[in-house]
């Protein structure tokens, strides 16, 4: 009878280990086509039927890549871009969600509803009227511009996150603090601010990304070649280089790395984060 | 900062008239002023604006002058409902947004359910995939999902040709919008399936095992077991994904506008990408921001389930 059962159930854990391979390989697909187009050789790519392992591999369509004019420009559009607005969005982010987090006081509520609306609107929704503001105090074309509107974009979720990492960390470890003769900004600085820390990086990664990723706001707002960032770097890849598909999944590999580089250190942290609010029954 | 704050735990009663007292009530506000400042300066500025805009009427010449555009009042609006294009793009958006959420949120919880089903080394390597493929940029997944779909040499129409009966050699998925939308909404799943099977499998975690093992005693088995035990356990965190999830899908414009090479034809309008081109592509903005304000209003149904479902489980106190 026993014997039986666990035949079964033997059997049904290679059945769900099948499917769970089956989903990954299917899911992951993309990704290792992308790779292997990147890359074969432009003979390989246009093969018919197609071949599903390499003979043998090139850097050329990397190369080609990253000798578009504009192409290093564009990184340091988008890494000053991503710099500005997560330390901004950190540091007045933290403020508020402290506050959110340790003090209740009146219009809390509304505070936090606020926030968690916002977090809704779409960025497409409201480009109309930013890129108005944006041109009238002449901040069309500029980084500084970009900056500020992802800032006011990321500013809701990283207060978010961050009111739920600090309120992980017991308020008793800050009383004592000041039992002992800090300041609340003392408390704060020497208590909060260390076991804050894991926090604090996986938030700024994750606004990282996301103002990495973004394509319409600078694609309407930056018009200079060399300002614009990878986002619109890929795409006007695609259209110059029509169907040189090499060298469009290589470019595709360099926008995506740095990002799935950091995805993977901090996604445990992320995704624990924003599960925490929707596991709490 | 203060410098002579005595102690005081929060959850201690109001010390009235105690040293500072007055100080320290203002604190939390001063923490979230810098916030309040930013959102309300570059969101809830350009959000009246939007408002007011759709009620004006802004085209390219007001836009170079500098000039305040004419007052119209409910011109451009009566123009969009009487437009049938406009209810076609509604229906379009609603139907896109049924179909992605439907995906999305069935397959995320068939995923997150096997996912407790299958071996350690098993449910690592899923994980690792579903984190890969949820850090890729949307850019990026419209370039290989266009590439895969690609006419002549996409892998595609290589695999759909294996099947019995099918010829697909040289299909154009584009030509036709409803093998385009397939398409887009394979994108748009392909991508948010990660997010919703993370959060799921999260929730699924928190399942008390006794619970399972009692009702399976009591007799009960696979469906029924999931129907009446485990979902009403998860439900909280699957009515905020899927209300995220319709959300997100009702505004989706940079997976069509990409798919599309920025030039979507007229049978691929959504209404965010309708709104973008009224704007961007025909200056017509007053029209566009119109079509904008109806977005963020239709939204709001899903926002208030969202926050509902916050609200009811505490979470916003």
């Amino acid at each position: 009878m026993s014997g039986t059962a666990t035949r079964q159930g033997r059997r049904g854990r290679r059945l769900a280990n099948t499917l769970g391979l089956l989903f990954s390989a299917l899911m992951a697909f993309p990704l290792y086509w992308m790779l292997l187009t990147a890359l074969r050789p432009a003979s390989e790519i246009r093969h018919s039927p197609p071949r599903f392992w390499p003979s043998q591999l090139t850097l050329e369509h990397f190369q080609r890549a990253m000798e578009t004019p504009t192409f290093w420009s564009n990184v340091r559009s988008s890494v000053i871009i991503g710099l500005g607005t997560v330390v901004v969005s950190l540091l007045i982010g933290t403020l508020a969600a402290f506050a959110v987090a340790r003090f209740r006081f009146v219009g809390r509520r509304a505070f936090v509803m606020a926030i968690l609306c916002i977090q809704m609107i779409p960025l497409a929704g409201l480009i109309i009227p930013i890129y108005l503001l944006l041109s009238d105090l002449g901040l069309t074309d500029s980084l500084t511009g970009v900056i500020v509107t992802y800032l006011v974009f990321m500013l809701p979720f990283t207060v978010w996150l961050l009111r739920g990492f600090i309120q992980g960390i017991p308020v008793e470890l800050e009383e004592a603090a000041m039992v002992d003769g800090c300041t609340r900004f003392g408390a704060f600085r020497r208590v909060v601010l260390p076991l804050l820390a894991p926090g604090l990086v996986a938030t700024s990664i994750y606004s990282l990304v996301q103002a990495w990723n973004e394509y319409v706001l600078v694609y309407v707002l930056l018009s200079s070649n060399d300002k614009q960032t990878l986002s619109i770097w890929l795409v006007s890849f695609q259209t110059s280089f029509g169907t040189d598909y090499g060298g469009m999944m290589a470019g595709a590999t360099l926008t995506a790395l740095p990002v799935l580089i950091f995805f993977m250190l901090v996604q445990r942290r992320v995704a624990a984060g924003l599960a925490a609010g929707a596991v709490k029954g | 900062m203060k410098t002579a704050d005595p102690p005081r735990p929060r959850t201690r009663p109001k010390r009235p008239g105690a040293p500072g007292a007055h100080r320290r009530r203002a604190l939390p506000y001063l923490l979230i002023a810098p916030t309040m400042l930013a959102l309300s300066a570059v969101l809830g500025y350009p959000l009246v604006k939007l408002v007011l805009l759709s009620f004006q009427d802004m085209t390219r010449k007001e836009l170079f002058a500098g000039t305040d555009p004419p007052w119209v009042g409910f011109k451009q609006y009566r123009s969009i409902f009487t437009d049938a294009f406009f209810w076609e793009v509604v229906g379009r958006t609603a139907l896109f947004t049924v179909v992605c959420v439907g995906l999305t949120m069935g397959v995320a919880m068939g995923v997150a359910l096997l996912m407790r089903q299958v071996d350690p080394w098993v449910r690592v390597t899923m994980a690792g995939v579903l984190v890969a493929v949820w850090a890729m940029p949307i850019m990026v997944a419209a370039a290989v999902f266009r590439w895969l779909t690609d006419t002549d040499y996409g892998v595609v129409n290589w695999a759909l040709g294996l099947l019995p009966g099918a010829d697909f050699t040289g299909h154009n998925w584009f030509a036709n919008p409803w093998h385009g939308f397939t398409v887009i909404v394979l994108v748009v799943v392909w991508g948010a399936v990660p997010f919703a099977t993370i959060t799921l499998h999260a929730a699924l975690t928190q399942v008390p095992a006794e619970l399972e093992e009692a009702a399976r005693v009591d007799g009960a088995r696979g469906w029924q077991l999931f129907r009446c035990v485990t979902f009403p356990v998860i439900k909280p965190a699957f009515v905020m994904v899927t209300a995220l999830m319709a959300i997100w899908d009702f505004g989706v414009f940079n997976q069509i506008w990409l798919m599309r090479g920025g030039q979507p034809e007229k049978e691929y309008y959504l209404l965010g990408v309708y709104s973008f081109t009224e704007s961007f592509a025909v200056n017509r903005y007053s029209s566009g921001a119109a079509i904008a304000v109806i977005t963020v209003l239709l939204l709001l149904v899903g926002a208030v389930v969202y926050l509902r479902q916050l609200l009811r489980m505490g979470e916003v106190e």
